[in-house]
């Protein structure tokens, strides 16, 4: 069995193990390169039919190409989509001119805490990758969240042999992670593979290119010519640069990124 | 290039030089992003020290304050010959439960021991547990050999000891290395400080690994993880662990023991005619039986055992301990089922493997006990030595895994 096929495996058994366990959950779409892999995974596993709905967090300042590919792709998929946003703090002023972490707290973080008081959700699925940086390595597949919405990450759950944590009732919701042991190369041959859509943003116009996706305001693109996926993988195989390095968040300390997961950020 | 990838897993005592190991290791084979060494960099200034490798791993703001490793981590690598995931476990006796969750998705294990210290309290039970887990492939590195000045006979000497302790444990390294992670002997390049040492580095080491080859061959065996309705279809939905589950197969529903034909493959947008070991794929039956998510499919003369009482050893790993007859869940594979450990034969020590007493009334945290197991209605299992899938279980108390188990006898 090769690589990808053997990962798509794990991430099916793992989505699957989630949707037995918690059937109200959801699963949250950047619209970016992994949560889209992830879609088309989870489309997998449930035989095309969705059994839960798809949640959008949204910012109001992503780029319009995300929207337009949303939009066209919900539809396409018959997604029970699910927008949310933070009005209130959007109402507010707060952006991204402001304090970063304030900005991706209340904007994303707390948008999210919002919509599963909202609909109740006790599971979310994320695609969330290991090698993208230190922190997330640090990662189960099953990571339980308290009532404060913390990640207790100094006490994680044991995980061993493919059985996961259950829910336990001082835990508000978990995050379910199928996509940990891919890396960003692996992403990129799975949507080769699979022909998975994937937005514009990600191919080279003008001798840059995005990498990592967030908010239009708060990532910048990467000198690059990769306009295909072909030079895409082939960039990867001999790139020195970190993934997330055009991504503000992870830069403003060394622990930015800890701090904002540690509150409930993705 | 061999396109598996391995993961290996670096286990042993704290301080011994796992992370700065790995942090070597990628920086001598170039696989660091500059602005990583960069973060490195900064963060060890900041923080009052020379360049820290462990930082690469230790990434949480009081692993790099306390200079130790918390949770266990992944980062990959690769060689010429293949691609690799490396595991890094904390060798903290506080995290012995993240050091479980890391080893038990490796293929490999290098233990890691410092030249001076010795054997540890974390070494003997990083390798008691390696053995509990089933992990064959061993590689040990004796690190810090600039400490003992590089010396062949102290080396031999440790060395000695631990192949007297491993075997214990059945456990026969296929190499012994030594290392200097801070210095990078033998990590990536020979050392020239060992001339005595004529084996290969670690990093020629690792490529002499073998991948676990998926189970094919053996009987199938496929747990049901959930049943979907699609239109009109129902299909029951799981990975098939050992074997291939094949269009028109005969199989036998456990633990009931049923038969029906596989009437489909079910993956989505294909219409295969057989998934074999480690697929997570879908059936429909001929029959209309009735299945649900904890059966367990398998060949009709070559069905595993269905019982309700067997032997095992389980390591227990929360600080709530465990009374004897007491109510838990226990899981193995895809069956849940109400237990309780009937008798606690031996209760050890997991580093000293001491034992601590027979008939015993308890487990504590950290303790492996040989026990008999009761489930309150009959699982289909085996021992682990024969199929690893159904023959490993955990137990859940209060919704927590708590410990880790291997069934040694089936009645």
């Amino acid at each position: 069995m090769d690589n990808l096929t053997k990962l798509e495996n794990e991430s099916i058994f793992i989505i699957r193990e989630a949707y037995y366990q918690f059937k109200k959950v959801a699963m949250l779409w950047s619209i970016g390169k992994d949560s889209t892999a992830l879609l088309w995974m989870v489309r997998k596993a449930f035989y095309g039919k969705l059994p839960f709905p798809v949640l959008h967090i949204d910012t109001g300042y992503k780029f319009k190409e995300i929207y337009q590919f949303r939009d066209e792709y919900a539809k396409k998929w018959n997604l029970n989509l699910l927008v949310h946003k933070n009005e209130e703090a959007m109402r507010h002023g707060v952006g991204p001119d402001k304090q970063k972490l304030t900005c991706c707290t209340e904007l994303k973080t707390n948008a999210l805490k919002d919509a599963i008081a909202k609909y109740g959700f006790k599971a979310l699925y994320l695609g969330i990758r290991r090698d993208e940086h230190g922190i997330r390595a640090k990662e189960r597949f099953f990571s339980p969240r308290d009532e404060d919405f913390e990640w207790n990450y100094k006490d994680q759950p044991p995980e061993l042999w493919d059985q996961y944590k259950s829910k336990a009732k001082d835990e508000e919701h978990l995050r379910i992670h199928p996509l940990l042991s891919w890396r960003e190369i692996d992403i990129w041959e799975y949507v080769r593979r699979e022909n998975i859509p994937i937005t514009s943003l990600y191919f080279a116009k003008n001798g840059k290119r995005y990498r990592s996706i967030g908010c239009e305001t708060c990532c910048n693109p990467v000198d690059s010519d990769a306009d295909t996926i072909d030079k895409i993988i082939e960039e990867l195989k001999t790139s020195t640069v970190s993934e997330r390095s055009g991504r503000a968040q992870d830069k403003e300390s060394a622990y930015m990124m800890q701090k904002l997961r540690s509150l409930g950020y993705m | 290039m061999d396109n598996q990838t391995l993961k290996f897993v670096i286990v042993g005592h704290v301080d011994h030089g796992k992370s700065t190991l790995i942090g070597r290791l990628l920086y001598d084979t170039n696989s660091l992003p500059p602005d990583k060494m960069e973060e490195i960099r900064n963060t060890s200034k900041d923080l009052g020290r020379d360049t820290e490798f462990a930082y690469l791993l230790d990434h949480l703001e009081e692993e790099r304050r306390q200079g130790i490793t918390i949770d266990t981590t992944q980062v990959f690598f690769k060689t010429d010959k293949r691609e690799y995931v490396i595991i890094d476990a904390p060798g903290h006796v506080e995290f012995v439960k993240n050091m479980i969750t890391g080893a038990s998705q490796a293929e490999a294990a290098i233990l890691i021991i410092d030249a001076k210290e010795g054997i540890q309290e974390q070494t003997k039970r990083h390798a008691t547990i390696l053995s509990m887990l089933g992990i064959e492939q061993v590689i040990v590195l004796i690190n810090k050999a600039d400490l003992i000045d590089f010396s062949e006979e102290k080396y031999t000497e440790l060395r000695t000891k631990l192949e007297k302790f491993l075997t214990t444990l059945n456990i026969t390294p296929k190499l012994y290395i030594p290392i200097s992670a801070l210095k990078g002997d033998n990590i990536a390049n020979k050392s020239t400080n060992m001339p005595w040492y004529k084996g290969p580095t670690m990093l020629e080491s690792l490529d002499l690994l073998k991948n676990k080859v998926a189970e094919e061959n053996q009987p199938l065996i496929f747990p049901v993880q959930d049943i979907y309705k699609v239109d009109d279809k129902r299909i029951i939905v799981g990975r098939v662990e050992t074997g291939e589950i094949r269009e028109g197969q005969e199989v036998k529903i456990l633990p009931e023991g049923q038969t029906t034909k596989v009437k489909t493959i079910e993956k989505y947008l294909e219409s295969p005619k057989r998934a074999s070991a480690q697929e997570s794929t879908g059936i429909t039956t001929e029959d209309a039986v009735f299945l649900d998510r904890g059966n367990i499919l398998c060949e009709k003369d070559k069905a595993p055992k269905v019982s309700d009482r067997f032997h095992a050893s389980v390591f227990w790993m929360s600080k709530q301990g465990y009374s004897k007859d007491e109510k838990v869940i226990l899981r193995c594979a895809t069956q849940e089922v109400s237990c309780k450990i009937e008798a606690i034969h031996k209760r050890i020590n997991s580093s000293s493997l001491e034992l601590l007493e027979t008939d015993a009334q308890g487990l504590e945290n950290l303790e492996i006990g040989e026990v008999t197991i009761k489930t309150k209605k009959p699982i289909v299992i085996d021992t682990f030595k024969n199929i690893r899938e159904i023959g490993r279980f955990v137990l859940v108390k209060n919704e927590n895994i708590s410990a880790g188990g291997i069934i040694t006898n089936t009645e």
